[in-house]
């Protein structure tokens, strides 16, 4: 909890310092777009939370992203199957709701998949998801053949518009408000325009919503509990009779779950979806998010609220960096800077409340 | 008393932690080829007063000398330097590396950073030697048992040539025997002129070996006996500050009805012997033999950690199929593990959550809520009734003494009010006088309708707690001996294997 407030007041910081750099950063355009960023990568780091808190980890979200936004494109416009040694030749068309249900549906059996190898074969999970991250790719390169999926052409987009508007839309705040109540308007009168187009993206209510869920699973749940004790001792957690093993399988079953939706809500929002370079690198961003948000890798620890303000830190710093004129090949450079900076800020503080505790017991 | 210029001379001491004093002004001076044991209850600040001298933490204020030339050690290795060796409490053994990389760790023979891991056995078979075990310098330590970790923790101690060598609690995980190999060592170094600090909480090995008590209470010093003036009784009194209340008597309770019955079970670890017995309703049994007879994996089979190759588990006459701790749970048992550090707590989490695990999942609220009240009042009368000595229920438990883990572990048990309480090595590492209280709330437990099944090493415990004991000799049950047939050395005649005429 102490560490979201801290990570919480650097994301300020920060902000406050891209805002007197560059007057572009506190537009309402940017906000928006920082803040749906934000929630969109928060969303795929709440999943990895689980799984990092449980003692393992997952490289695989990034494919699974792309996975699950190339099926649905591939099964909203009819998915040709056609394998020749197995004589298979069929198509798959799905109406909406069909399809994002096989989209979920195969992401969590992925992650039934990966937990199911790691508790049962004491497979390593680095090496699972590893293998998890190259096979999902290469799958999705293979049934899309390499062909960017969207959602663009017209029949398709008149199927998803409602589901399109309801995922990763956006609500105006203000509009109304303004022509009945007279005396807000006065007040708002510098900051209306800002205001107005401000418009708030779904995937904020979105992660909200997930954060809460996610956040009273882990800390009012005996499950949360126990996905916490057994990160932090294994052996001790089965000696209490604790089913460690369907604890952890479902840790990771979340995780990918999260992330097929993840993908979903990413897909439509890009409407371009490269089999190649879609989501890659995000299972990083995820992780990074996690850890910074107070996640340890050994497992045990984190806070749903530090790991959403974490993903929004990543997302500003990027951002900001761009504003600032920084090259954009350095763009990584920096975010791996940040990062670096604050785990160190995050030990020395650490060390320095621990001394003083001592002194002042 | 203490000679004109003793090797270490400690004054004034004082060490605080969050809400604790642990030392209070504490001074010490031990003497060359001395043996000074320290004793105090659980807390007194023991191991903390160790851990300072051997490097591991700094002291708030005071001095130690060495040779009459102050110093401060920042770190073991300066203390290593100085020749202070910790033998710690808890383990401290690398469970991934074999024994002769443990016992050359952190002083690796070495040509150009390459190990000459010839030298390393070499060096480890003297060591091995030295403490009269008997296991290849190969294995791979976490292959090891508990008593024979202990020894290579020892054997470590000793390649070191140290000049002070500190042991805390180094026999609580130690059979009768090899704690008596562990004393010859003690008198052998004694005679090289090493001085040895001994801390133990069984006071027949104090008496047995110290030529010198320290005792401490609440982190201050609260005098000390020499050589003649050691007996068991002064020792209690320094302790707890008054005279004991008098020895623990086990009244044996009227037996009920089988509440656990074991037929022809067999372990994961010695298929060949199938064992049968029952333990009833209010009846304390212990299981006594050496170590290795396969005490452990009997518990831990029926607990199901390693569930049973063969046979068959009735709980209250019903059988029971226990393939996992929480069917074990689920059908009345509790056990309570004998490594409580790795098995027995989730040491970063609270006392309280420690407390509370296993019995979650029946206190949950709705089908899956934690009840935050029924565990704060549950932990809160067990810590009081238990007398754990915590700051708070909310303190992380790794920051406990090690006789207050320990009673946070049987906590964590008793919580669920078990109806078969299985425990191995219920009061490793717990004073003289938590040990009655744990003996009195085994017996009030036996007493509310409990069967209770117990590992011990100590024969004392044996001798005191249990209405009947089964010996095992590896891996098979070599006899049973009912309280009118209870002696050490009727224990120890089938413990080796001497088969016997005892029924
Ligand atoms: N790192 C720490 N942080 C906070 N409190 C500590 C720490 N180490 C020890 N303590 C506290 O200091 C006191 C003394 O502990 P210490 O381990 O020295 O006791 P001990 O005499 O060795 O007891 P035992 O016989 O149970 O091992 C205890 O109350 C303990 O809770
Ligand atoms: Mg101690």
């Amino acid at each position: 909890m102490k560490k979201a407030l801290a990570i919480g007041a650097l994301l300020i910081v920060i902000s406050a310092a891209a805002s007197l750099k560059s007057p572009d950063f506190l537009t309402a355009a940017n906000i928006q777009n920082n803040v749906n960023w934000s929630s969109l990568w928060g969303i795929l780091a709440i999943g990895s939370a689980f799984v990092i808190i449980a003692g393992g980890i997952d490289l695989s979200i990034g494919s699974v992203v792309c996975l699950s936004g190339c099926l649905l494109s591939l099964l909203l416009h009819g998915w040709h199957i056609r394998i020749g040694w197995l004589g298979l030749d069929t198509e798959l068309k799905f109406g909406v709701p069909a399809a994002l249900t096989f989209v979920l549906v195969v992401a969590a059996l992925l992650g039934l998949g990966h937990g199911l190898l790691i508790t049962k074969l004491r497979l390593q999970p680095f090496v699972v998801t590893l293998c998890g991250l190259l096979l999902y790719r290469g799958f999705s390169r293979w049934i899309t053949d390499e062909q960017t999926q969207g959602f663009g052409d017209d029949d398709v987009a008149a199927l998803i518009e409602r589901f399109h508007d309801w995922t990763v839309g956006t609500i105006p705040l203000i509009e109304d408000f303004e022509l009945r109540i007279p005396f807000v308007q006065r007040l708002f009168t510098v900051r209306t325009p800002f205001v107005q187009e401000f418009h708030l993206p779904i995937p904020f209510l979105i992660v909200v919503a997930l954060g809460l869920v996610a956040g009273g699973f882990l800390h009012w749940t005996i499950y949360g509990r126990y996905l916490l004790a057994l990160g932090r001792n294994e052996q001790a957690a089965r000696y209490s009779g604790i089913a460690t093993d369907r604890m952890v399988i479902v840790a990771y079953v979340l995780c990918s779950l999260i992330a097929g939706f993840g993908g979903v809500l990413l897909a439509l929002e890009i409407n371009s979806v490269q089999p190649s370079s879609f989501g890659a690198g995000w299972e990083l961003t995820a992780i990074a998010a996690a850890v910074l948000g107070g996640c340890s890798l050994r497992g045990g620890e984190g806070s749903i609220l530090g790991v959403i303000i974490g993903a929004a830190l990543i997302r500003v710093i990027l951002n900001a960096t761009f504003l600032l004129g920084v090259p954009d090949t350095l763009a990584d450079a920096t975010t791996g800077l940040v990062i670096l900076l604050g785990v160190i800020a995050d030990e020395l503080f650490h060390r320095l409340a621990a001394r003083r505790r001592l002194r002042s017991a | 008393m203490a000679s004109p210029s003793p090797l270490l001379r400690v004054e004034a001491l004082d060490k605080s932690f969050p809400g604790v004093r642990a030392l209070d002004g504490v001074n010490l001076t031990l003497a060359r080829g001395e043996v000074l044991a320290v004793i105090g209850e659980n807390g007194a600040g023991k191991s903390t007063l160790m851990k300072i001298l051997a490097g591991v933490q700094l002291p708030d204020g005071g001095r130690i000398l060495l040779d009459d030339r102050p110093i401060r050690c920042h770190s073991v290795h300066e203390a290593l330097r100085l020749g202070i060796v910790l033998i710690h409490q808890e383990l401290n053994l690398a469970e991934n590396l074999d024994v002769a990389a443990n016992i050359s760790l952190g002083r690796e023979a070495h040509v150009l950073g390459f190990l000459r891991s010839r030298a390393m056995r070499a060096e480890a078979r003297r060591a091995l030697k030295l403490v009269g075990l008997d296991v290849s310098p190969r294995k791979r330590v976490g292959d090891l048992t508990i008593g024979q970790r202990q020894m290579v923790e020892i054997a470590k101690a000793l390649a070191t040539n140290a000049r002070i060598l500190i042991m805390d609690e180094p026999t609580s995980s130690l059979s009768r025997h090899e704690t008596e190999t562990l004393f010859g060592v003690i008198r052998n170094l004694k005679a090289q002129g090493v001085s040895v600090i001994y801390i133990s909480h069984r006071l027949g090995e104090v008496r047995a070996v110290a030529d010198r008590v320290v005792a401490l209470r609440d982190g201050k010093n609260a005098g000390e006996l020499l050589r003649g003036e050691i007996d068991e009784r002064r020792m209690v009194s320094l302790m707890i500050g008054r005279d004991a209340s008098g020895w623990y008597r086990r009244e044996p309770l009227p037996a009920g009805e089988p509440l656990l019955e074991v037929r022809d079970l067999a372990t994961q670890a010695h298929r060949r012997h199938r064992l049968s017995f029952q333990v009833r309703r209010g009846e304390i049994v212990g299981i006594a033999g050496l170590v290795g007879a396969g005490r452990t994996e009997l518990l831990e089979a029926i607990f199901g950690v390693t569930p049973p190759a063969a046979g068959t588990i009735c709980v209250a006459g019903r059988p029971v199929r226990i393939r996992h701790p929480i069917d074990a749970i689920c059908a009345g048992l509790a056990l309570l593990p004998e490594d409580r550090k790795l098995q027995g707590l989730v040491l970063e989490m609270s006392v309280r959550q420690n407390i509370s695990l296993p019995g979650l999942f029946r206190t949950r609220l709705a089908g899956m809520f934690l009840n935050f009240r029924r565990e704060r009042s549950d932990a809160a009368s067990l810590i009081s009734s238990l007398r754990i000595r915590t700051p708070q229920a909310t303190t992380p438990v790794q920051l406990l003494s090690g006789g207050n883990q320990q009673k946070t572990v049987l906590a964590k048990w008793l919580n669920l009010r078990p109806r078969v309480l299985l425990l191995d090595e219920p009061t490793r590492g717990v004073d003289i006088g938590a040990k009655e209280e744990i003996y009195r709330l085994l017996e009030q437990a036996a007493r509310e309708g409990a069967a209770i099944l117990f590992v011990s090493s100590e024969m004392q415990e044996v001798l005191t707690l249990a209405d009947r004991v089964l010996v095992m000799h590896q891996g098979a049950l070599a006899g049973q001996l009912t309280r009118e047939q209870l002696s050490e050395e009727a224990v120890m005649h089938l413990a080796t294997g001497q088969v016997g005429t005892t029924p």
